[in-house]
């Protein structure tokens, strides 16, 4: 390898990089684990937590930058680095919402106005499940993979659907619960964007493999754009 | 593999010298009025297929081209072809830059005194070096030595004087090889600039010069059973950033061999 | 100081130093003995032929008598024709390196020629002599002439000018032939504006090599039937002739004291006439290196 150096520069950023998904994984169960249990303690520590995220992504970022400027990368290595950058904003946004999941849990308190919807923590579970996924065919570089975790994503949309329609019924019989069915309304909706968060990073996972943005066809492309 | 009607185009195109094969069946072409780059390793032959276009392998006495190269359908190898006739149609910029021990002036007049231009001469002159922008810098100076100028302005003196016959292609050997990375620069925004009007081949081992001025890109590469024949041609934003064959991908991304 | 005596390296150090003195003490005894035969030769004929130097000893014609003896008719004699030998080398010189070089070039006939001319420079003069007798003389009916003798010497020093204007065409950076081929040059175009005025000082050297050798020769002009005794200059390339080398050599084998002065007088005059040549044929190649180097 005429390359080795800057070789080993890439293995060291995409190791830093599933570091993060796992810190981001560990925020999304905590927020949610803290939200079953109605722990404050626990939510606390997943708001305080995100800065620790957010510094890892600016530190990959730069990273990123430095390697871009002084290796010139073409091809394979330009879209890997690319990738890094894109997927490092990606994971931070899934951290930023499982924050707000604590945020919540904080807000809702331990007073317990009505049982958390049995759907949430599915979809958490999904969620979670594509994020492993998507990191894994990052570092397999599995298109397989990648797609399946595409695939999952309708899963969880279906899941959010149920869930919503699930609260609105609940607001109508119970108006007592309209506010905690509000907050539950919004980690349903951080939920559901965790789980597209997932989908993008699969989907820069195919680019980087095969230079092409989108799966096969790019129909699903307005569907998938972050909001 | 092109959206237009090429300028030139190769055909089965391979060079000996004497018995060795150092070009091997290649077929490119090459588009009107854009910047085709030859990019491969050293002794891939890219620099003896470039000077296939203008027959300059002919100066080589053991050189043997077989194949066509057809430049708007005439056959650059036909019978009845002068080489020295297609070279100032087909002209051409070398590695070094290679100022005659001339003025300014004659360096530019030398192709079209010997080619027999009748017209203005003067106009000419400024005309070629407006075109290859350097005579702001050389206007008051023009009788004096090219010698005289930086690298970088010899070489665009050397474009100018390629100008001067008015050719309808110019081939360019590493022209950046021997200059600094501003006067590189100078000479890939002059040739984005001449693009317009001329087509351009280079061969450059810079890829990212490759990158950054050409249109189009062939990847040449020598093997041990085979010598100068083309992996890849494409665009070059397809082969700078997802080229199909993984040898171009090894290539490009500093992982040769 | 403690590192470097530890080092495996200094062994036969001061022997390497003493190598390197004495190579240097070498050399500079070489360059003492060639200036210094040099000098004794020279000051030895000054001390011998100055007083014999005076203008009748420069416009008079040789006599029997050393006091009246003068050098007119060798001077010119010689001017004459290393005149002719200097035109005749060149351009037969200058042509056919260009041939060797520029036409018939990696062709097995060239690389014969070039091994046969490179041996050419090594036959004794003495046989272009009899060479320049048998075609000059007789075949082509030029007589004992100013042009028999200058052709005569012009094919003795051909091989010097053939050899150096080669490697001055040789030299001839192959940048600017591309660079001309790539305009739409003819080869004879490339030869023409590039090639001759590019290798122009080198060849210019050669032929000054050529013509300082050749204004030295006495044998073959002997050996061709050059006069001894020229009370008349040559007013036409095909009068009779004398040299000086000729008349110098002619000098010494004289036994009156009179004739060794006009002897060693004749060859300070042919060292200066040498020397002014070869300067300026050096100003001369100067001005082209200048006018074409920029």
């Amino acid at each position: 390898m005429v390359r080795a150096d800057f070789d080993r520069s890439l293995e060291e950023l995409q190791a830093e990089l599933v570091e993060l998904g796992e810190i981001v994984e560990k925020a999304i169960n905590k927020s949610m684990d803290a939200l079953e249990s109605r722990d404050l303690t626990m939510a606390y520590e997943v708001v305080a937590e995100d800065d620790v995220i957010d510094e890892k992504r600016f530190e990959l970022e730069e990273k990123c930058i430095n390697l871009i400027a002084t290796q010139q990368p073409l091809a394979i290595d330009l879209r890997t680095l690319l990738t890094v950058l894109h997927i490092a904003v990606e994971l931070e946004r899934m951290g930023d919402y499982a924050e707000g999941i604590g945020k919540i849990c904080m807000i809702i308190g331990d007073d317990v106005p009505m049982e958390l919807p049995k759907q949430l923590p599915l979809m958490a579970k999904a969620g979670v499940i594509m994020l492993q996924g998507s990191l894994k065919s990052l570092v397999d570089r599995d298109t397989d993979l990648a797609n399946n975790v595409w695939d999952s994503d309708d899963e969880v949309d279906e899941l959010y659907d149920g869930v919503c329609r699930q609260i609105f019924l609940d607001m109508g019989e119970h108006p007592k619960t309209i506010e905690a069915s509000t907050h539950f309304l919004w980690v349903a909706h951080d939920l559901e964007r965790i789980a597209d968060r997932a989908t993008n990073i699969a989907e820069r996972v195919i680019f980087m493999v095969t230079g092409r943005t989108g799966r096969y066809e790019t129909t699903q492309e307005g569907k998938k754009s972050s909001d | 593999m092109l959206d237009q009607d090429p300028i030139l185009q190769t055909r089965g195109l391979s060079v000996y010298y004497d018995t060795k094969k150092v070009v091997t069946d290649v077929n490119l072409d090459v588009a009107r009025n854009r910047i085709t780059s030859i990019i491969g390793p050293s002794g891939c032959g890219k620099s003896t297929l470039l000077r296939c276009f203008n027959r300059m392998n002919d100066l080589i006495p053991s050189a043997r081209v077989e194949g066509q190269v057809m430049f708007d359908g005439l056959d650059l190898y036909g019978h009845d072809v002068d080489p020295t006739e297609i070279r100032y149609l087909i002209g051409m910029v070398f590695q070094r830059p290679n100022p005659f021990p001339k003025s300014i002036y004659d360096n530019v007049a030398f192709g079209p005194r010997i080619n027999g231009f009748k017209g203005d001469m003067d106009e000419l002159v400024e005309r070629s070096l407006v075109r290859a922008a350097i005579w702001d810098e050389v206007k008051d100076r023009l009788n004096t030595s090219a010698l005289a100028l930086s690298g970088g302005q010899q070489q665009r003196l050397c474009i100018a004087r390629a100008l001067a016959v008015e050719p309808r292609v110019i081939l360019m050997d590493e022209p950046c090889s021997a200059l600094d990375p501003i006067a590189t620069l100078a000479i890939e925004e002059l040739m984005r600039e001449l693009s317009e009007d001329y087509s351009i081949i280079i061969v450059t081992h810079n890829m990212q010069q490759a990158a950054r001025v050409s249109h189009y890109t062939a990847f040449l590469m020598v093997e041990e059973a085979r010598v100068g024949f083309m992996v890849e041609f494409g665009e070059s934003r397809q082969i700078f950033t997802n080229p199909e064959d993984e040898r171009t991908e090894a290539y490009i991304t500093g992982r040769f061999g | 100081m403690s590192v470097i005596s530890q080092s495996d390296f200094q062994r036969k150090r001061a022997r390497r130093k003493w190598m390197g003195r004495a190579f240097y003490g070498l050399c500079l005894l070489s360059v003492a003995i060639a200036l210094g035969m040099l000098a004794v030769l020279l000051v030895y004929l000054f001390i011998q032929g100055i007083t014999g130097i005076s203008w009748s000893f420069l416009t008079s014609f040789a006599s029997r008598h050393p006091d009246q003896a003068g050098i007119k008719a060798a001077i010119l004699g010689s001017i004459y024709v290393v005149m002719v030998a200097g035109v005749t080398s060149f351009v037969l010189g200058v042509a056919t390196a260009l041939y060797l070089e520029e036409y018939a070039a990696r062709s097995k006939f060239a690389r014969i020629a070039k091994i046969n001319i490179a041996n050419l420079a090594g036959v004794p003069s003495i046989v272009y002599g009899i060479l320049g007798l048998q075609i000059f003389v007789h075949s082509m009916h030029l007589g004992k002439s100013v042009l028999a003798g200058g052709f005569t010497l012009g094919l003795l020093v051909l091989p010097i000018v053939i050899v150096a204007s080669g490697e001055a065409v040789r030299a001839v950076p192959p940048s600017l032939r591309e660079a001309a081929y790539g305009l739409g040059a003819t080869r004879w175009q490339v030869i023409w504006h590039m090639v001759i005025p590019q290798a122009f000082p080198g060849i210019l050297t050669g032929v000054i090599l050529a013509v300082s050798r050749a204004i030295g020769e006495t044998a073959p002009l002997i050996a061709m039937g050059a006069l001894t005794f020229v009370p008349f200059t040559p007013d036409s390339p095909l009068s009779r002739f004398t040299v000086l080398p000729i008349q110098i050599f002619n000098w010494t084998s004289r036994p009156q004291e009179g004739f060794q002065e006009a002897a060693a007088a004749g060859i300070i005059v042919l060292l200066v006439i040498l020397l002014v040549m070869n300067a300026g044929a050096v100003i001369l190649r100067n001005k082209f290196q200048n006018k074409s180097g920029g």
